[in-house]
């Protein structure tokens, strides 16, 4: 549709999971290119909003907006397929060889040749295929693991990835590692990214905006720099504060 | 037979309809069973011979179940003859209190069994074979007993061993209690085909038997005399199901040759011959009805007897290898075509319910409570559906295989690799691409493994299906534990568990194929 508008909009957006209002009238947007992070306690809602994006969770209330189309009138499966997905922990099929995981999306796309995209998104990730694609995922280190679930997401080289706190199970230095990566990709090809963590640092890094979420709603929305300057509440004050990334 | 059985078997698995029932007069067999202990086998062995000679065509099902089975079977047409005591009818069947005449009990069974099921009783053989409590002769002379009256003055230093049957029936240790004050100072549970050499061996030191019994003269036993008249009178006599007097009143009559042509005496001396010097029915009851001048010709003696130690086991399995391929390519039929409807039905259903998760344990559950079905009583509850043979052991080892296949198809598709399942779900796959590309491949070995189980168990049971006539190697193990006769039993045990090696073996090599990632 319109080229212009965000790649991802969630309007208004609501979620009740019997008690607990998971989603509380969300409103966000994803530009094309843009990197958003949405960070958050735990039960903050930030993955029930992350998953709306991919219709993994219908909404009460609201619509969701995929490059200008809404996101109900697209058929989930095939709306799953155009986005990369990574999950927390990597969930790569373990009965699959490494290329075989990496090239799923384009082998459900029925794309051509899904086996030399799927090599492409490993060398894309840092991992050599001569080396790689053939192992079995257990034989792989966490940080492996990650990067082949990274590769994964891209081998069908979708507009926007959706990450669930990918990196999280990761020790500091891996981490770190995948964070530089995913930077470095990121950049190469103007992806569009939404990320789930709890991780402000992590944020920070990868963000060029940052969603803070708390009991379902958004706090406030801005770049790292806004965030630090001008904490829009005291919630949002506080949590900088405990991570250190401004002075009490 | 058993081709015309596995063409039945054929025709029923592609759901056509069977052969019809064989109509009445010429060509239709007379079925002819025992239940399964020495002088039945020897009976039945001899109603056969009989109707033989006399022009009709036999199916022999010997060795059915025990009481219930057999009198379920005769009733319900499934069978055409056993032999039968009247006091069994009278206690086991009609429940009725014992009487101490013997044509009153004869009279009131012969009655009530044609009233309720038309089911007749032929004129009694001509003895009785009453439970008889024997003792060593050993101990008779130490505690000076020959009355049940003298053992219960000495009953509380005393051990039993008791045939299971008995320590249950009223005609049987309860009564015997009531009526003589036996109290022993303790009560065993032992098979028959353990229970003489525990009393010889002085592991107790009374046993319950049969007055006709083979094994009594064998053993050097005493029987103690009921003095009180307890033991209700057992005439033996032959059985007539509701279709052979229907059909084939000429095998009736030819039946009823038998009846008061055999002594107490006789019979001993024939269930010695069986049960102690170890000669094929058959030969035995050849020789008896020539003696009693019912056949013609005498059939040449072609054994002389076995050894019934466990001592060369392997010559004798040698010797009726023959036989045992035989018991051994029908044991794999039934379990080959009992798990491998099992697995037809409980893996789509197991598939199925990981759906339906609310209704699964209900269901699970509801299949597991056939599992606790005592599996005697599950063949007999299925006669009057499926009537004897093949097809009922089919569907019992059926029923018995679900539980196992059905529980690890549900839980192995349910807990397998729920990151994975994520995943691919979040990726883009179909809920059919999810369940065949990840939770079907990564619950495999899961679901053998339970295949497996279910496999073992079958073997295991199958060994039951002799009990109903479906042979397999439980028909060896089911004639040698009535006859005392290890080899005999070993010949049919080691099959079996060789079998249930194998089909672990092989199942669990190929659950190690299937396992996922290397």
């Amino acid at each position: 549709m319109s080229t212009a508008g965000p790649a991802l909009r969630a309007e208004n957006l609501s979620k009740r999971y019997g008690q607990l209002l998971a989603l509380d009238h969300v409103s966000l947007d994803v530009n094309p290119g843009e990197s958003v992070a949405l960070i958050g306690e735990s039960g903050s809602g930030k993955t029930t909003l992350l998953r709306c994006f991919s219709r993994l969770v219908e909404p009460d209330e609201g619509r969701v907006l995929i490059e200008g189309v809404n996101a109900a009138e697209i058929e989930p499966i095939e709306l799953r397929r155009r986005i990369g997905y990574v999950p927390q922990e990597g969930g790569l099929l373990p009965h699959w060889r490494v290329r075989r995981n990496v090239a799923l999306v384009p082998w459900l796309r029925s794309m051509e040749a899904p086996d030399s995209l799927a090599d492409r998104a490993l060398e894309l990730v840092g991992l050599e295929p001569a080396v790689y694609a053939g192992r079995w995922p257990r034989k792989l280190s966490g940080g492996e693991r990650q990067r082949v679930a990274v590769a994964r997401a891209l081998a069908a080289s979708p507009a926007v990835v959706l990450l669930d706190e990918p990196f999280g199970a990761l020790d500091a230095i891996t981490r770190a590692d995948l964070q530089t990566t995913f930077a470095r990709i990121r950049g190469e090809l103007a992806l569009t990214s939404l990320l789930v963590t709890h991780d402000i640092d992590e944020a920070f890094l990868l963000a060029d905006r940052v969603a803070v979420m708390r009991r379902g709603r958004v706090e406030q929305v801005g770049s790292p720099a806004e965030l630090r300057e001008r904490p829009a509440t005291e919630y949002v004050h506080h949590l900088l504060v405990r991570a250190r990334v401004i002075r009490a | 037979m058993s081709r015309r059985r596995a063409l039945m078997l054929t025709l029923v698995l592609l759901g056509l309809p069977g052969p019809l029932p064989a109509q009445a007069g010429a060509g239709r067999p007379v079925v002819v069973a025992s239940k399964p202990f020495g002088e039945s086998f020897l009976l039945a062995e001899m109603f056969a011979q009989l109707l033989e000679a006399r022009g009709f065509e036999v199916d022999r099902r010997l060795g059915l179940g025990a009481t219930e089975i057999a009198f379920e079977a005769l009733r319900t047409n499934a069978i055409d003859a056993y032999p039968e005591y009247t006091g069994t009818g009278l206690l086991a069947i009609l429940r009725a209190q014992p009487t101490a005449d013997a044509g009153e009990v004869y009279r009131r069974v012969a009655r009530e069994f044609r009233e309720r099921w038309g089911v007749r009783w032929l004129p009694p053989l001509g003895f009785q074979n009453t439970y008889a409590i024997a003792v060593r002769r050993e101990t008779a002379t130490r505690l000076e007993l020959a009355t049940l009256s003298d053992l219960a003055r000495v009953s509380g230093q005393l051990q039993a061993g008791l045939t299971p049957d008995f320590i249950g029936r009223p005609d049987g240790m309860p009564g015997l209690q009531k009526a003589y004050g036996i109290r022993f100072r303790a009560v065993r549970a032992l098979l028959p085909a353990v229970k003489y050499q525990a009393l010889a061996a002085g592991e107790v030191d009374v046993i319950d038997g049969y007055s006709t019994d083979g094994f009594i003269a064998r053993y050097d036993l005493m029987v103690l005399r009921d003095d009180r008249h307890f033991f209700p009178p057992y005439e033996a006599a032959a059985m007539v199901s509701p279709g052979l007097q229907r059909d084939l009143p000429a095998a009736v009559a030819a039946l009823t040759e038998l009846s008061g042509l055999l002594t107490e005496t006789e019979m001993r001396r024939l269930n010695r011959l069986h049960e102690v010097d170890g000669q094929p029915a058959p030969g035995i009851a050849a020789a008896a009805l020539h003696a009693l001048g019912l056949t013609g010709v005498l059939p040449q003696q072609t054994s002389t007897g076995r050894h019934r130690s466990a001592s060369e086991v392997l010559p004798y399995l040698w010797d009726q290898r023959s036989i045992i391929l035989s018991l051994t390519a029908r044991h794999m039929l039934l379990v080959g075509v009992s798990l491998a409807a099992a697995i037809a039905v409980a893996l789509p259903l197991g598939l199925a319910l990981e759906r339906r998760r609310r209704a699964a344990e209900a269901v699970i559950r509801g299949v597991g409570l056939l599992q606790t079905l005592p599996s005697i009583a599950l063949l007999a509850f299925m006669i009057p559906l499926l009537g004897i043979g093949v097809i009922p052991a089919l569907v019992a080892l059926f029923l018995y295989s679900l539980y196992p296949i059905l529980r690890n198809t549900y839980t192995g598709v349910r807990d397998a690799a729920p990151e994975a399942v994520g995943a691919a779900w979040a990726l883009g796959m179909t809920p059919a691409q999810v369940l065949r590309y990840v939770r079907l491949p990564l619950a495999a070995p899961v679901i053998m493994a339970g295949i497996r189980t279910a496999a073992v168990i079958n073997v295991g049971t199958a060994t039951l299906a002799a009990f109903i006539g479906a042979g397999g190697l439980g028909d060896p193990i089911a004639a040698g534990l009535a006859l005392s006769d290890t080899r005999m039993i070993l010949s049919g045990a080691l099959p079996a568990a060789l079998l249930a090696l194998l089909v672990d073996g092989v199942l669990g090599w190929s659950e190690r194929l299937v396992s996922p990632g290397g």
